[in-house]
C-alpha cells in the first residue's frame, strides 16, 4: 500500500514536472554567452541581421561553431579573432579600434568638445563686440533725459 | 565673405565626392582576409570515393583553383559551363569543394551537367567552408605553388572575370 | 488609359513646376509683379496635377491593372484591398510619387495660408519649392516612371513582401515623408530670406509653425516605424540603428535643434545665421536620406531595389540643391552678430548649448552611418558600424542634454542667476535621486545604467512639475509653454520606457508541447495547442497560449507562423498582450523533430512608454502650434 502511494505520488510529481517547458538551449549559460557574442556580429548572408538573430544556414552553422568554442573554453576575444580571421572586420558590428577607425571613435567626442569651446569663444567675442556698439553710461543718461522730456510732452498732449 | 561660412559647403562637397565613389562600390561584397595567407589545411573524403582523402598540401608546387559549389546552388549553374570549357583548356587543375551537399544529388549533377573537376572534396557539414570564409556559393580561390591564396572570386565566374583577372594571374603565378 | 493620363499629368506638372520655380524667383529679383503673381496659381496647379497622377496610380492598384509594370511588381489579386493602397508606396517609383505629392501639398498649403505675407517673400518661398519639385519630377520622369507599361500584361502580380502587409505599412511612410518633406518649407523660407537679403525676425516667425508641423509628422513617422518593427518582426527589438532608420533620425535631431533655434530667433532676433544654416541642413539631410535609401550605397533591410543610374541622378540633384544653398549662405549670411547682448547663463546660451548637443549627436550618427562607405571608397577595406557603436556614442552625448533640459526652461533671457535656479531645483533633484535609488530596487535589480536612466527622466519630470506650479501662480500659461511641457515630458517617458525594457526585460527560449508552461516576469504562459489556419493569402500554424498571473487568467495569445502564397519566406506573427506597465510577447519559432515547438516569450516592462513618449512629444508640438499667435495669422490679422 505504502509503495503504491509513493508510486502514485512519484507519477503525480512527474506529471507536474512534465509541464514545465524545457529551455531550447542545452546549456543556458553557454547560450547567454553565445547571444552576447553573436549579437555584436553581422550575419554574412542576411547582412541586415545580427548573427544572433539570423536564421540562415550559415548563421546556424557559425553559431554552432561559436557554441563549441565556448564549451572548449575559448575567450570572447579569441572567438572574435576566429571570425575576423575568416570573414574580416566586416563581421564585427563594433568596429575595432585601429588607425582607420580613430576618426570614427574619436570624432563624436571631439566634435562635442570643439562645439562647446567654439560656443564659448563665440559668445565671448559677441559680447565684447556688443559692448563696443552699445551706448556708454554718459550717453545713456543723456538719452534718458531726452526720453523723459518727450514723455512729459506726450502726456500733456494726450490729456483730454 | 567670412571664410568660416564656407565650412559647411566644403564639408558637403567632400561628402558628395565620397558618395559618388561609393556608387561604384558594392556594399554587400565581403573581401576575404585570407588573401596573401596560406590556404587553411584540411583533410576531406572525396565526393566520388569517401575513402580517398584530399588535402590542399598535395597541390603544393602547382598553381590551382579551388571552386566551392553545391548541387542546390542555382548560381553555380551559371558558371558551370564556363568551368567545363575552362577545364578543357588544361590551364590549371580545378578542385571542387562540394559544400553542405548530399552525395547522391551532387554526383547526379556532375553526371548531368559535366564534371570540370579533377576531384571534389566533400564538405558535408561546411566546416572547411567556414575556415575558408565561404558565405555564399559559388566562390572560387586561386592558390599558388606555395599554397598561398592569391585571389578569391565571390559569385559565379563570368567570362570577363576569367579573361581580365583570373587568366593573367594564373600566367603570372606560373612564371615564378 | 488612366496610367497614360497619370503619366501625362506628371509631364504637365514638371512644366508648371518649372514655371513655378523660375519665374517668381526672377520676378522677385527684378521686381516684375506679373511674374511674382504666378507663384500661387502655379503651386495650386502642380498640386492638382500630382493629386491626379497619384490617384491614377492608386486606381491602377485598386483595379489590379497588371499592365502597369509597377503594379505587377508590387501587387497581387490576393492582396486585400486595404493593403493595395499601401502597396502604392511599397516600391521606389510609387514612394517617390508620394514624396512629390506631399511636397506639392506642403507647397499648396503655404500658398493658401500665406495671404498676409509679403508677396515678394511668398514668390521666393514658392519659387524655391517649385525648383525642388521640378528637379524631383525630372528624376521621376527620366528614371523612375511609375506608369511604365508591361506588355503583354501579367496575369498575376508578384506579391508584396508579406512583412509589408500590415496597417503599420499603410501609415508609416506617409507620416515619415510628411515630416521629411515638410522641412522643405523651413528650407524655402531660409533661402527666400537669404535671397531677399533681409534677415529680420519675421521669417523666423513664419517658419516656426511649418517647422513644428513637419517635426510632429517626423516624430510620429519614426515612432510608427519603430513600433511596427517591434510587433511585426517577431523578436522584440525596436531600434536597430539601420542606415535607413538613421537617415530619418538624423534630420529629426537637427529639426529639434532648428525648432528651438527658431524660437530664439523669433523672440530675441539672435542666431539668425545659425538658424538659417540649420534650416538648410535639415532639408539637406532629408534629401541625403532619400539618396541613401535608393542608391544602393549602404547595406540596409529598407533599401529599395537599386539602380546606379538613379543613384547618380539623385546625387546630382542633391549636389545642385544643397551646393547652391550653402554657397548662397556663405555669400549672404549676416556677418555680424545682431540683436541684444546676452550672458553665458542666459536662456539663449542654454538653447545654443542644447543645439550643440543635438547637432553633435546628429553628426555622430551620420559619421557612423557613412563610415563604412568612407573606408570602402578609400580602398581601405570593409568594416561594419552597428548598434554597439551607436549606443556607445549616442547615449553619452544625450546625458548632458537631458540634464540641461531640466535647467534650461528656468533660465531667463539675456541673463540668469544660475546659482539661484539650481538651488530652486532641489526638489526635482531629490525626486530624481529617489527614483534612481528606489525604482531599481522595486524592479528587482540595481544596475548603474538603469539608475542613471531614472535619475535623468525624473529630473526632467520634477523640473517640469516645478515649472507648471510656478506658471499657474503667475497666470494663464501659453500654448507654447504647455506644448513644451508635454514634449519634454514625452522625452522623460521615452527614457523611462527605454531604461525599463533595457534593464528589466526577460526572455525565455523554450521548447513547448501542448500542456507545457513557461514562467516569465511573474506570469505563467501555457501552451494549449497548435492548429492549422488559412488566411486570405496565406496558410498558417497558430498556437494557443494562455497567460495567467497568480492563478488568474489574464489573456489568451495566438501567435502564428505564416506561409504566404506568393512568397517562400515563412513569416512570424508574434502575439502581444500590450499593457500600460508591460507587454507579454509570444513568438512561435520552428517546429522541432519531436513534435514540440520552439517558442520565445518576452516580458517587456513599460515598453509602450517608448512610443507613448513619442506621442506626447507630438502632442506637445500640436499644442505649441495652436498657440494664439499662429491662429491669429490664420485668420489673416495684420502682422507688424
Amino acid at each position: 500500500m505504502k509503495s503504491l502511494v509513493s508510486i502514485l505520488l512519484m507519477l503525480a510529481c512527474y506529471g507536474l514536472m512534465a509541464n514545465e517547458a524545457a529551455p531550447l538551449a542545452e546549456d543556458p549559460v553557454v547560450e547567454q554567452r553565445l547571444i552576447g557574442i553573436s549579437e555584436e556580429m553581422r550575419c554574412l548572408v542576411c547582412q541586415n541581421e545580427s548573427l544572433a538573430g539570423s536564421r540562415s544556414d550559415l548563421a546556424n552553422d557559425l553559431r554552432a561553431q561559436i557554441r563549441s568554442m565556448i564549451k572548449a573554453g575559448k575567450s570572447d576575444a579569441e572567438i572574435r579573432q576566429y571570425m575576423v580571421d575568416r570573414y574580416g572586420d566586416f563581421v564585427l558590428y563594433r568596429p575595432p579600434v585601429k588607425p582607420i577607425t580613430w576618426l570614427l571613435w574619436l570624432g563624436p567626442f571631439t566634435t562635442l568638445v570643439v562645439g562647446i569651446i567654439g560656443l564659448l569663444m563665440y559668445l565671448r567675442k559677441r559680447n565684447t563686440s556688443m559692448d563696443s556698439r552699445t551706448l556708454s553710461d554718459d550717453e545713456n543718461r543723456r538719452l534718458d533725459a531726452l526720453l523723459n522730456t518727450v514723455e512729459t510732452e506726450f502726456k500733456k498732449d494726450s490729456r483730454p | 565673405m567670412k571664410s568660416r561660412l564656407l565650412i559647411p559647403l566644403i564639408l558637403f562637397v567632400l561628402l558628395v565626392i565620397f558618395l559618388a565613389v561609393g556608387l561604384s562600390r558594392d556594399p554587400h561584397e565581403v573581401p576575404s582576409p585570407l588573401i596573401g595567407k596560406s590556404a587553411p589545411t584540411f583533410e576531406l573524403g572525396q565526393l566520388a570515393d569517401p575513402q580517398k582523402m584530399f588535402s590542399p598540401e598535395s597541390m603544393k608546387g602547382e598553381v590551382w583553383m579551388l571552386n566551392v559549389w553545391a548541387s542546390w546552388c542555382v548560381a553555380c549553374r551559371e558558371e558551370h559551363p564556363l568551368l567545363i570549357a575552362f577545364s578543357k583548356t588544361q590551364t590549371l587543375p580545378i578542385i571542387g569543394l562540394d559544400y553542405k551537399d548530399q552525395r547522391p544529388a551532387a554526383m547526379a549533377m556532375l553526371a548531368r551537367e559535366g564534371n570540370p573537376y579533377i576531384l571534389s572534396a566533400f564538405d558535408g557539414d561546411g566546416h572547411v567552408g567556414i575556415d575558408y570564409g565561404v558565405y555564399g556559393v559559388p566562390e572560387t580561390y586561386i592558390i599558388d605553388k606555395a599554397g598561398v591564396i592569391r585571389y578569391k572570386n565571390i559569385g559565379p565566374i563570368t567570362p570577363d572575370i576569367l579573361r581580365e583577372k583570373i587568366s593573367p594571374l594564373i600566367t603570372e603565378l606560373n612564371r615564378s | 488609359m488612366i496610367p497614360e493620363l497619370g503619366h501625362y499629368a506628371l509631364i504637365l506638372a514638371f512644366c508648371v513646376a518649372l514655371v513655378q520655380g523660375v519665374l517668381p524667383l526672377f520676378g522677385a529679383q527684378q521686381g516684375r509683379r506679373e511674374w511674382l503673381v504666378l507663384a500661387r496659381p502655379a503651386a495650386q496647379t502642380v498640386f492638382l496635377l500630382l493629386v491626379f497622377a497619384f490617384g491614377s496610380l492608386a486606381w491602377s492598384f485598386y483595379v489590379n491593372d497588371f499592365s502597369v509594370l509597377y503594379v505587377a511588381e508590387h501587387s497581387n489579386t490576393l492582396l486585400p484591398t486595404v493593403y493595395r493602397l499601401g502597396a502604392v508606396w511599397g516600391g521606389h517609383e510609387g514612394s517617390l510619387l508620394l514624396w512629390l505629392l506631399l511636397l506639392s501639398t506642403w507647397t499648396f498649403l503655404v500658398a493658401q495660408l500665406s495671404k498676409t505675407l509679403d508677396e515678394f517673400m511668398v514668390a521666393r518661398v514658392i519659387g524655391v519649392l517649385g525648383l525642388v519639385s521640378s528637379g524631383l519630377l525630372l528624376f521621376v520622369l527620366a528614371t523612375s516612371n511609375p506608369f511604365e507599361r508591361l506588355l503583354p500584361a501579367a496575369q498575376e502580380g508578384r506579391s508584396l513582401n508579406p512583412l509589408l502587409q500590415d496597417p503599420g505599412l499603410v501609415f508609416h511612410p506617409p507620416m515619415l515623408y510628411m515630416g521629411y518633406v515638410g522641412f522643405s518649407v523651413a528650407f524655402a523660407f531660409a533661402i527666400a530670406s537669404l535671397l531677399s537679403n533681409r534677415l529680420d525676425a519675421a521669417w523666423a516667425r513664419w517658419s516656426r509653425p511649418w517647422t513644428t508641423a513637419a517635426w510632429i509628422f517626423l516624430t510620429l513617422g519614426i515612432a510608427l516605424g519603430s513600433w511596427w518593427a517591434y510587433y511585426e518582426l517577431g523578436w522584440g527589438g525596436w531600434w536597430f540603428w539601420d542606415p535607413v532608420e538613421n537617415a530619418s533620425f538624423i534630420p529629426w535631431l537637427v529639426g529639434t535643434a532648428l525648432l528651438h533655434s527658431l524660437a530664439v530667433t523669433e523672440k530675441r532676433g539672435v542666431f539668425k545665421s545659425w538658424t538659417v544654416l540649420l534650416a538648410i541642413t535639415a532639408f539637406s539631410l532629408s534629401l541625403l536620406g532619400t539618396f541613401l535609401v535608393r542608391s544602393g550605397v549602404l547595406t540596409s533591410v529598407h533599401a529599395f531595389a537599386t539602380d546606379p543610374r538613379r543613384g547618380i541622378f539623385i546625387l546630382i540633384l542633391l549636389f545642385l540643391v544643397v551646393g547652391s544653398s550653402l554657397t548662397l549662405y556663405a555669400v549672404r549670411a549676416p556677418k555680424r552678430a545682431m540683436g541684444a547682448k546676452f550672458t553665458l547663463t542666459a536662456r539663449e546660451t542654454m538653447i545654443l548649448l542644447g543645439n550643440v548637443f543635438l547637432v553633435t549627436a546628429a553628426a555622430s550618427v551620420l559619421l557612423g552611418t557613412l563610415y563604412p562607405l568612407l573606408i570602402d571608397a578609400l580602398n581601405l577595406g570593409k568594416i561594419s558600424v552597428g548598434p554597439p557603436y551607436f549606443n556607445a556614442v549616442f547615449v553619452p552625448i544625450m546625458i548632458p542634454l537631458l540634464v540641461l533640459m531640466g535647467i534650461g526652461p528656468w533660465t531667463n533671457w539675456k541673463n540668469t542667476n544660475l546659482l539661484a535656479v539650481i538651488k530652486r531645483l532641489w526638489i526635482a533633484a531629490l525626486l530624481a535621486v529617489l527614483a534612481a535609488l528606489l525604482i531599481p530596487r522595486v524592479m528587482g535589480e540595481f544596475t548603474w545604467l538603469a539608475s542613471l536612466g531614472f535619475l535623468l527622466a525624473f529630473w526632467i519630470i520634477g523640473s517640469g512639475i516645478q515649472q507648471v506650479i510656478r506658471q499657474f501662480k503667475a497666470g494663464k500659461p501659453t500654448g507654447s509653454f504647455i506644448g513644451m511641457q508635454f514634449a519634454h515630458l514625452g522625452i522623460a517617458i521615452f527614457v523611462i520606457g527605454v531604461t525599463m525594457v533595457g534593464a528589466y526585460q526577460e526572455e525565455r527560449d523554450v521548447k513547448m508541447s501542448s500542456g507545457d508552461t513557461v514562467a516569465v516576469g511573474g506570469y505563467q504562459i501555457q501552451m494549449q495547442g497548435i492548429a492549422a489556419v488559412t488566411g486570405p493569402n496565406y496558410m498558417a500554424t497558430r498556437g494557443t497560449f494562455v497567460v495567467s498571473r497568480k492563478g488568474q487568467l489574464e489573456t489568451t495569445l495566438y501567435p502564428e507562423k505564416r506561409n504566404y502564397v506568393a512568397s517562400t519566406m515563412p513569416m512570424t506573427e508574434a502575439a502581444i498582450n500590450a499593457g500600460l506597465t508591460r507587454d507579454i510577447y509570444v513568438s512561435l519559432g520552428e517546429a522541432l523533430p519531436d513534435q514540440s515547438w520552439a517558442v520565445r516569450v518576452y516580458y517587456k516592462p513599460f515598453v509602450d512608454w517608448i512610443w507613448g513618449g513619442c506621442l506626447l512629444m507630438a502632442i506637445g508640438g500640436i499644442i505649441a502650434m495652436l498657440d494664439k499667435r499662429y491662429r491669429s495669422k490664420l485668420r489673416g490679422k495684420h502682422e507688424i
